[in-house]
């Protein structure tokens, strides 16, 4: 008797159940356009002439894909006075962002390291004033630091930002090593130690090598942050040495007569791309980059 | 000489053993420099009579009399409640009907959390830059729609002084909304499935279960999701200058930009230096509790 009951129930069930999955995928296909158009708009105005897009739709594909806006917006378009386009800022981009994001990540993996694996008196408080710095609004500290550059000799320059970068990151590398160093048992440490190795060599030779996963988390998302910066590089940089975020604004809001929007948006997608590509390559990585700012490990 | 070697081991002895703090030292220094001498410094500036110089005779609160009594503070304060509202309630809602969907097993799940979160991936001035275009008035949506036959329909709020923050909070939601939709997501993950099959053996329904059951089980991932968003909202500087530049007039000011413009533009440090000030109260009521809950909560 319970079986003819519960076949009917189940099957009542089915069809509700395939009802309700048919909405799902709806739901979450109405979403997956949502979040796709602007990149799809994107792309494809980049790709039309000027004509085309006064002609045409915002929506519409490009009739015949034109790449001049993209040699444009690399080499010849105005940011400011300057007319070299996006390229020179891209560079810039790249020397600040390497060596920020190498030694903001090797600073937190010690720091972090120290940190946990040999306790001091005090670490704990020394780790939370720390962290601290990865949640102030920056604006508290860009009036001191526009004039430490200064003195410092480094105002308006690419080695500029790369120490601010670096400063302002360890914050947030120590954080995600601390939280990977956490759940690392100490066991082998222990060992290490009394086989008389001593910090560095078990640093460099234990710990190191065993925190990839952390490294590729920490690197991702320091050079995520680093690249898309753009209140530093407005504030401490002019001109030659802004970075692409920058640069880019700056070509946006350049007007010389006509607006180029296949311009515009051949130069946002150039700004984007290292970041895009990043998270398409390594995305997995980036989401625990994302999680771990909300602190827990 | 032989009573010199132990000499030396004892002292590379306690140098290795000092050798974590030596490390540390630097570094906890720098902080201190870059943090918090860095704020101390603009606090103090806050209660001087400096312009366009900075100007260390203490003056008291000369400097927050004229921040409050500036309009543009008042539209920066009103702009940033009418935001963070927004922001952050239409980002959890998305997140958490997105994370709710995507856990009921779905095949392509690793694919469209790819597209729901590629947004975060892009600078905030690529995202100001895109939804600058699609909603300019000229070309963008309203004329979509024009040409789709409805010949009145207007959509011009990106240059309508009393609309413009509404495209601010359009442009934040399609970036950061993927956000709260993966930590909602990892927080549902989180979630025993043995209580879920308890209570659908019970006879509760789908959505029972979520509102009656997983939802309060989720209350620490909402508040940790409130209070990133809530700080990413205080903080928000770059959107705004890519998408309205604070504008039309400075209709769409921030706080953050407001210091932005006041410091660098008009040159009054000592307003920039409080405004900034306020703002760095806003964010230590707002994260030092959490920070503190959440640092305890991990050394238990």
């Amino acid at each position: 008797m319970s079986a003819h009951v519960t076949s009917g129930i189940v099957r009542a069930k089915g069809l509700r159940h395939q009802l309700m999955r048919a909405v799902l995928f709806v739901v979450l296909g109405i979403f997956c356009i949502y979040y796709l158009i602007p990149l799809v708009v994107m792309i494809s105005t980049s790709l039309k002439s000027l004509e085309e897009i006064r002609a045409g739709s915002l929506l519409s594909l490009p009739q015949e894909v034109n790449f001049d806006a993209w040699g444009k917006a690399w080499n010849s378009a105005c940011v400011g006075v300057r007319c070299d386009g996006l390229e020179p800022y891209v560079w810039n981009s790249v020397l600040m962002t390497i060596p920020a994001v190498l030694i903001s990540t090797l600073l937190g993996a010690l720091n972090g390291y120290a940190l946990t694996k040999w306790r001091f008196r005090g670490a704990d408080v020394i780790f939370a004033l720390i962290l601290f710095g990865a949640f102030i609004p920056f604006q508290v500290v860009l009036l001191p630091m526009a004039r430490t550059l200064g003195q410092l000799g480094l105002a308006g320059s690419v080695p500029g930002l790369i120490l601010v970068h670096s400063v302002y990151g360890l914050a947030f590398t120590t954080l995600f090593f601390r939280n990977f160093f956490i759940g690392v048992s100490d066991g082998i440490l222990q060992a290490a130690k009394v086989d008389g190795a001593g910090f560095f060599r078990i640093f460099f030779g234990i710990v190191l090598p065993m925190s990839l996963p952390a490294i590729v988390v920490t690197v991702i998302w320091q050079f995520t942050q680093i690249w898309n910066d753009f209140l530093f590089g407005v504030a401490f940089t002019v001109g030659d040495s802004n970075p692409v975020t920058v640069a880019l604004n700056n070509l946006v809001n350049t007007s010389t007569g006509v607006k180029e929007y296949n311009v515009d948006m051949a130069a946002a997608i150039i700004a984007a791309l290292p970041t895009l590509l990043v998270y398409v390559v390594a995305g997995a990585y980036f989401v625990r980059g994302l999680s771990a700012g909300a602190v827990k490990g | 000489m032989s009573a010199r070697i132990p000499l030396t081991q004892t002292i590379s002895r306690t140098l290795e053993r000092r050798l974590p703090v030596i490390v540390v030292s630097p570094l906890f220094a720098a902080s201190l420099f870059f943090v918090y001498g860095f704020i101390a410094w603009t606090i103090y500036i806050s209660f001087t009579k400096s312009g366009v110089m900075p100007n260390y005779a203490f003056e008291g609160l000369q400097q927050y009399d004229r921040l409050w009594a500036t309009p543009r503070w008042y539209v920066a304060l009103r702009n940033l409640f009418v935001f963070s509202t927004l922001f952050i309630g239409i980002s959890m809602a998305i997140g958490i009907l997105l994370a709710i969907l995507l856990d009921q097993k779905i095949r392509a799940e690793g694919m469209i959390r790819t597209i729901f979160l590629y947004p975060m991936a892009l600078s905030f001035i690529v995202t100001g830059t895109v939804w600058k275009w699609i909603l300019n008035p000229g070309l963008g949506v309203q004329r979509l729609v024009r040409q789709a036959g409805f010949e009145d329909f207007t959509f011009d709020w990106l240059v309508n002084s009393d609309y413009a923050i509404y495209t601010v909070v359009i442009a934040a939601v399609w970036q950061s909304s993927g956000y709260a939709m993966a930590l909602f997501l990892a927080g549902l993950r989180s979630v025993d499935d043995e209580i879920l099959k308890a209570a659908a053996i019970d006879g509760a329904g789908p959505i029972r279960v979520y509102s009656g059951i997983v939802m309060p089980m989720l209350r620490p991932v909402f508040l940790s999701t409130i209070i990133i968003l809530a700080h990413l909202a205080i903080k928000s500087f770059d959107l705004v200058i890519a998408l309205t530049g604070g504008g039309p007039g400075f209709a769409t000011d921030m706080p953050a930009t407001f210091m932005y413009a006041f410091a660098f533009q008009r040159s009054e440090l000592g307003v920039a230096a409080a405004s900034a000030t306020m703002m760095l109260m806003t964010i230590v009521a707002i994260i030092v509790p959490y920070l503190y809950s959440e640092l305890r909560g991990t050394r238990q």
